[in-house]
């Protein structure tokens, strides 16, 4: 009796776990693209994958920015389950593949020649020792100044091409009644801000030193002071009720006529587009000041981490593939408001300012001026960019700190590595 | 315990008494074992292990190899930090201090035998009904200055009100005092009326007749015998103080720049968004410390005096 038991036991064991042969492997995806757009995007994604004969199972964890879906995430590697792909971007790809959870994607990488079709900066980001661990997803530019040129006219002033003509063009637009840079006191625009002013004072190459060798002596020197007195001087310009503005209403001033110009990535694009305004004609896309021919990146990409079950290998396989792929660059960049990051393609649905972008984004690879952005966590890991933030932050909210004193703190804030 | 009716023998009814007294004085002790074993494991355990992890180089994952105090000496150098300790001084102390005192007022006023006692006591205490970051979504917008207070005072003809306090580095600390203070007095003064009413009459008629005037009595005797009362409160608003980190979030983010950051805020931001989780620890314990180094030895001394009085 306790024989037959135990074997009906076994049996029904047995049965349970011969699961049946499934043509395809499920792929799990972390992601906060939860917005409309955004959205629609994954979902081309997904049909891709479907169209392969996975599953997707979708894992969207909103809001944040994606500080919530990063908790979520290290929860999940933790407790030995990690999902099958996770949107990570810049260096924290390389912190995460240093604790060793992440896997080999060279041969899909060769099978669809990333090499050739990627910069090598972008690529860089995407391998760790030599070899892809994520795949990256689209590219956006940061280095952007968008203008209503109703407001430019009324005021008689003109785009503005380095900082000093900014702090004239500044000038006429508030001598007129408007304001002149529409902006968000939050920490990570008062950065987007600095960034752009600091590649204009000092150029792609000591920008490269300082934000991405993180050399103190880059950090500490007399370019960086130089960047901040002029941070202080376009400080000037910014309204008084910009303290804790979200960056979609300081865009929405410059939609309005009330504010002359806002320094935003091309994200601010889209809301220009919901607006109904055509580039060119109701807004401007310029880049900004003293950043011509320079392409401040931000890409998001997906990093895969290691599985056991091999069809959830050739799942991740089939995902990295699938967003290398020229269909779903253009579906899901046109829905976006980003440029594909595949280079050579056709870009014929994109708008203006879209192929103005992609047309800088190569030639600036070529030249070396191609760098990433450091308030968007390309740059460097998230301890020295937070570091920096509180730098930059506590700049612009304390009139009494010099741009000396600023400089020596982003000297200290590149070596807290703990 | 009676004899049962004829049947069993002796030597049974006291084998069963004896079980059944032992059940009845280990039932509290069964009852209670899961919970106990819990807390020692979730709550001591887990200090333990954020103890540990203070020690080690811990950044997007824990590590568990000891790398000294490098986390504190790291700690002690962060400007933020420093913020966040000096906030935690000022937020602690004004808030503690107003809830008591506002607390005690609205508590003796109320005490006064008046007709809508009921009906008062409810409006104040509602306020604690709301979670933290209601409270400072709504306070948010009240000191928002376009929108909310000064807007409305200038709009009523004062051009020259300013209240800008939750966007001024210096003072957005004071604006979350604000908050917390309206969400917690009727708490404090639910307490403090409670006291009040447990008094014994007695004493206050003795004094009555002695000649005492009512500043005299409430400040000699009413005020000392709360003072069990003070405590209680004192322990859980300093706990609220503390942990405040859903009315920072929700009130000003953490201020313009990092100015009205709390030791809580600190060290969400630098475990989970900076990647940091050893430094993070470092604060959590120093957080612990500064409450193990307070409220020790206040209750020490009270189940002292207790003991004795």
């Amino acid at each position: 009796m306790k024989r037959l038991l135990v074997a009906t036991a076994l049996g029904a064991v047995g049965l349970a776990s011969s699961a049946p042969l499934y043509a395809g492997g499920e792929v799990e995806v972390l992601h906060w693209w939860t917005s409309g757009g955004e959205a629609k995007s994954v979902a081309e994604l997904k049909k891709e994958l479907e169209a392969k004969g996975d599953t997707w199972k979708d894992f969207a964890v909103a809001g944040g920015g994606g500080e919530t879906a990063m908790t979520v995430l290290k929860s999940r590697v933790v407790s030995g389950q990690p999902p099958t792909a996770a949107q990570v971007k810049g260096p924290q790809i390389q912190d995460w593949a240093a604790e060793g959870v992440l896997a080999n994607l060279d041969s899909t990488a060769q099978a669809g020649k990333w090499d050739s079709l990627l910069p090598p900066v972008v690529s860089n980001v995407m391998k760790y020792k030599g070899h892809y661990v994520a795949v990256p997803v689209n590219v956006h530019r940061v280095n952007w100044l968008w203008a209503n040129p109703e407001v430019f006219k009324k005021a008689g002033a003109k785009i503005p091409t380095n900082w000093d003509e900014f702090m004239v063009a500044a000038d006429k637009i508030q001598k007129a009644g408007f304001i002149a840079l529409a902006h968000g006191g939050q920490p990570w625009q008062d950065a987007t801000l600095f960034e752009s002013v600091a590649l204009g004072v000092g150029g792609a190459e000591w920008y490269r030193k300082a934000f991405v060798d993180l050399d103190p002596k880059a950090l500490n020197s007399p370019t960086m002071e130089k960047a901040f007195t002029t941070l202080r001087a376009v400080q000037k310009y910014i309204d008084k009720d910009a303290a804790n503005r979200d960056w979609n209403l300081a865009t929405a001033m410059v939609i309005n006529g009330k504010a002359g110009m806002q320094i935003m990535g091309d994200w601010a694009k889209g809301e220009f587009t919901a607006a109904g305004k055509v580039a060119g004609r109701d807004y401007i896309c310029a880049p900004a000041p003293g950043t011509k021919g320079a392409f401040t990146f931000n890409i998001d990409s997906f990093i895969m981490f290691q599985q056991k079950d091999a069809s959830k290998q050739q799942a991740q396989r089939d995902l990295a593939s699938a967003i290398m792929d020229v269909h779903f660059q253009e579906v899901f960049n046109l829905n976006k408001g980003s440029i594909p990051v595949r280079m050579g393609m056709n870009l014929d649905k994109f708008d203006q300012c879209a192929k103005d972008s992609a047309a800088e984004f190569t030639a600036s690879s070529k030249s070396g001026a191609l760098v990433p952005s450091f308030a968007h966590e390309m740059a460097m890991p998230p301890a020295p960019k937070g570091a920096m933030f509180d730098v930059i932050t506590a700049f612009m909210n304390t009139p009494s700190m010099t741009p000396k004193q600023a400089a020596e703190k982003m000297g200290a804030a590149s070596g807290k590595k703990v | 315990m009676n004899q049962p009716a004829g049947g069993a023998s002796p030597a049974l009814t006291r084998a069963r008494r004896g079980i059944a007294d032992y059940v009845e004085t280990a039932l509290p002790k069964i009852v209670l074992g899961p919970t106990l074993l819990c807390a020692l494991i979730f709550v001591y355990g887990f200090i333990a292990w954020t103890a540990w992890l203070s020690f080690t180089e811990s950044r997007i994952l824990p590590r568990y190899d000891f790398a000294g105090l490098v986390q504190y000496i790291a700690l002690f150098a962060n400007d933020r930090w420093w913020t966040a300790v000096k906030n935690l001084g000022i937020f602690a102390g004004l808030f503690i201090g107003f809830c008591l005192v506002t607390g005690l007022v609205l508590a003796i006023l109320l005490d006064q035998r008046i007709r809508a006692e009921g009906f008062l006591r409810a409006i104040y205490l509602y306020p604690m009904a709301l979670s933290f970051i209601v409270t400072g979504t709504a306070w948010r917008w009240i000191l928002n200055p376009g929108l909310g207070l000064e807007h409305l005072v200038r709009q009523l003809g004062f051009e020259h009100f300013t209240f800008d306090w939750i966007v001024t580095p210096g003072m957005s600390i004071y604006a979350v005092v604000i908050a917390g203070v309206w969400q917690s007095t009727g708490f404090v003064m639910a307490l403090f009326l409670a006291g009040l009413r447990g008094i014994d009459d007695a004493i206050i008629k003795a004094a009555q007749v002695d000649g005492a005037g009512p500043v005299r009595i409430y400040g000699s005797i009413v005020i000392p015998s709360l003072r069990p009362v003070f405590f209680s409160s004192l322990i859980i608003l300093g706990h609220i103080a503390i942990k405040s980190f859903d009315l920072v979030m929700a009130l000003t983010g953490g201020g313009p720049g990092f100015s009205s950051d709390l030791p809580a805020t600190f060290m969400y931001t630098f475990a989970f968004n900076r990647n940091q989780i050893g430094l993070g620890a470092a604060s959590a314990m120093m957080m612990l410390m500064t409450v193990v180094a307070i409220i020790v030895p206040m209750i020490y001394s009270e189940t002292r005096r207790q003991r004795h009085g």
